[in-house]
């Protein structure tokens, strides 16, 4: 035969060093800068009245044609009615985020329960949703790139025809995002896009679009933070006058600032989240973790995967070197 | 014997009939009908059942996993354990055709087919634990770099092809093939090459998985050098289950196992157990501390149990001679470390985030569909090991 095997090694080796040198690490890593038009919300807990009415604009609106809920021939949105006792398909009573649950309402409740905005004797509400972070885990843990973070504005969303089902975008998202409808035997991921559907229309989300108080505000990142920056530097107490639906907004809802309680959750979670909160008692009490990173998820598996091409360097040109090492004195010997 | 020619036309025929020919391995005495084989039909049987109503119903009426508790049993024991079981594939196929080392080259072939069959056991696992099965393929098309997942998908599909190809010169021989014999012959340097890259990859990547997910894992075991311990540990493992599948071989087949073989692999299993040990030690020192495991806490000791089983026990065992020197008491540390390395993984993949996911209101404990697909993926296994001992050339240097 015309190859030798000493030809056969050469040729796995160089291939090998190819391989490696065509994977380029530096383009390949994802991007940790917040997009120029980030869109986002702005969650002002010590606003929210618990009303819920972003929880029946939210599945509405995403059950139209691009939303993230919709389905193609779905006759009504998916309403999750059994859970309370007494409901039996009679309301919309999800009980946490789930695959037919994109965004949700919940309580915070201690002791007497009188006091809004405070932990102890108190109740607060808080919202919970996709929290489109600046380097999605979600989609950097996705193997088919079934998430996409808009380059523009910045919102994570996810393509179905894409999903392979695999779930690690729920093991790698750190607030418990991704859902996913157990129950179908062709299940989808579900989450929260932002109602980017409707922007051409000129709309935007529809929590913030139906939130009576100013609770939920939509707006671009920058200009978001700044507004959660000046109300923290407020004294409670000082009347201000809260925009409603978006900043820009000619509405405002006139009332004395609450005092709130650590900072700007979002600034930093996670590398930096496009949504943002605000809130009277600690988020630990509301359930958000504390343990969150404080840098970008993705870096922790690229440190990992930046060193790949050398591993394939390495074994290829060691192998060769080791394998004619202890080769030297045989010759023409059959392995099998 | 059935006239199979008659039925199939002689073509066809006389590649049966050839496969068929069971006088290479007749000295080793393997009966197919006893009632243990039909122990592993009815679980094959019943994995089959999981599957196809799986593949039917969907996995969340198939399994017990949940929103907050997205992977179980599946994942953990069946691809995070199947996959470390079968890191012998690719030490001893490097030993014998990188090193040199001629002494292995008799446990070869049954190691490499240990190894297929444990890659065939994580790929078939995680075809039915995603949602999606028969869109597998999306991650071959739709690259995305950034993902362990996607680099654990390639390296099972081309690792599982490796593997396969590194065992087709005992098909090829057996129905007299000779070119294609040849050519595999002539490549297979470059595919063992190969196979040790990906495996190595592959190995370490599995722990990589867990990397993104530093508050949900918890530091007991969470670390950035996750994928080297899951590396090393997969390769230590391997080594004993190369071990224990030699000795059970010898002693369930009519086939004595080579002395020197042994000897070698249970001082293998020392040195990489003592790496091993001194990598989990310096983990728990720099991050969580003794008093994390010492605490008496679910986790704690599930650390302890995994450490203890694994590597503390086999460590010491082997350090006496009389231990590393006689073939039952390896038999036993062998199976030490086998149930330790697997109790890792089930404590990386379903207890370790337990703390995370019970927090936050999840529980999990696999259901029967789970158990049922796994049990039976394993008895697959040794059924298949089985057959393949009995009408393929498995031990080359032990006939004759």
């Amino acid at each position: 035969m015309a190859i030798s095997r000493r030809d056969l090694l050469k040729g796995v080796a160089s291939g090998g060093l190819l391989l490696a040198s065509g994977i380029s690490p530096v383009e390949a890593a994802m991007s940790n800068e917040l997009p120029p038009q980030a869109v986002g919300i702005l969650y002002d807990a010590t606003l929210c009245i618990g009303c819920k009415a972003c929880m029946v604009n939210c599945k509405q609106s995403n059950c139209q044609p691009g939303g993230a809920l919709y389905r193609e021939g779905m006759k009504s949105p998916p309403y999750e009615s059994k859970g309370p006792k007494g409901n039996e398909g009679i309301w919309d009573a999800p009980q946490e985020l789930s695959g037919k649950t994109l965004n949700i309402i919940k309580v915070y409740k201690n002791g007497t329960g009188e006091n809004k905005d405070t932990a102890v004797n108190g109740y607060a509400f808080f919202k919970q949703q996709c929290l489109h972070c600046v380097t999605p885990a979600c989609a950097s843990v996705c193997p088919a790139g079934a998430f996409k973070k808009d380059p523009e504005n910045g919102v994570v969303s996810y393509i179905e025809g894409k999903c392979i089902g695999c779930r690690y975008c729920q093991l790698a998202c750190p607030f418990g995002v991704p859902r996913y409808e157990w129950d179908a035997a062709w299940p989808a991921v579900r989450k929260c896009q932002l109602c980017n559907h409707r922007y051409k229309e000129g709309k935007f989300s529809a929590c913030a679009e139906t939130c009576p108080t100013g609770a939920t505000i939509f707006g671009k990142v920058r200009e978001l933070r700044e507004e959660a920056r000046r109300r923290l530097a407020l004294k409670p107490g000082t009347e201000y006058a809260f925009p409603i639906q978006t900043l820009a907004s000619r509405e405002k809802n006139r009332r004395p600032v609450a005092k709130y309680a650590d900072g700007v959750y979002g600034l930093n979670e996670a590398g930096g989240t496009q949504n943002m909160m605000l809130s009277g008692i600690s988020f630990e009490l509301l359930g958000f973790s504390k343990d969150i990173r404080k840098s970008a998820l993705p870096d922790l598996t690229w440190a990992y995967i930046a060193k790949i091409p050398w591993v394939f360097a390495g074994v290829f040109l060691g192998g060769t070197t080791i394998y004619k090492i202890t080769h030297r004195g045989d010759k023409g010997d059959s392995h099998d | 014997m059935i006239d199979v020619e008659k039925y199939v036309g002689p073509r066809l025929g006389g590649v049966i009939r050839k496969l068929m020919n069971t006088e290479h391995s007749d000295h080793l005495g393997i009966t197919m009908k006893t009632p243990f084989t039909l122990v592993l039909v009815v679980l094959i049987c019943g994995a089959a059942v999981a599957a196809i109503y799986r593949l039917i119903f969907g996995i969340g009426p198939a399994s017990n996993l949940s929103d907050l508790w997205p992977w179980g049993l599946w994942i953990a024991f069946d691809v995070l354990g199947g996959v470390a079981m079968a890191a012998g594939g690719f030490l001893i196929a490097a030993a014998v055709y990188i090193l040199n080392w001629k002494k292995y080259k008799c446990i070869c072939r049954a190691s490499i087919l240990n190894a297929f069959f444990g890659y065939l056991l994580a790929a078939i696992s995680i075809c039915l634990d995603i949602g999606r099965s028969f869109v597998i393929w999306h991650p071959m098309v739709m690259w995305q770099v950034n993902s362990i997942m996607f680099i654990v998908a390639i390296h099972v599909v081309l690792y599982t092809s490796t593997l396969a190809t590194e065992s087709s010169p005992m098909v090829f021989e057996k129905l007299g093939m000779n070119r294609a014999l040849d050519r595999v012959n002539r490549l297979m340097v470059g595919i063992v090459l190969f196979g040790v890259l990906l495996s190595l990859l592959h190995q370490s990547s599995l722990g990589a998985v867990y990397l993104i997910a530093p508050g949900k894992l918890s530091p007991l075991w969470y670390s950035t050098y996750l994928p080297y311990m899951f590396l090393v540990s997969a390769i230590m493992m391997g080594i004993s289950m190369v071990s224990f599948e030699t000795l059970l071989t010898g002693k369930v087949f009519n086939h004595e196992p080579p002395r020197e073989v042994v000897l070698g692999l249970a001082r293998g299993v020392l040195i990489t157990g003592g790496v091993y040990f001194a990598m989990k030690i310096g983990h728990l020192i720099t991050g969580p501390g003794f008093g994390a495991v010492l605490d008496g806490s679910f986790l704690g000791n599930l650390w302890l149990l995994e450490m203890a089983v694994g590597v503390v026990l086999p460590l010491v065992l082997l350090s006496f001679r009389s231990v590393r020197t006689n073939f039952d008491r390896i038999f036993m540390v062998n199976i030490l470390v086998i149930v330790g390395v697997l109790q890792n993984r089930l404590n990386v993949g379903i207890f370790g985030v337990s703390e995370f996911a019970t927090r936050a209101g999840g529980d999990y404990f696999p259901s029967t569909m789970e158990w049922m697909l796994t049990v039976g993926m394993i008895a697959f296994a040794i059924l298949g090991f089985k057959v393949c001992a009995k009408y393929l050339n498995l031990f080359p240097e032990t006939h004759h």
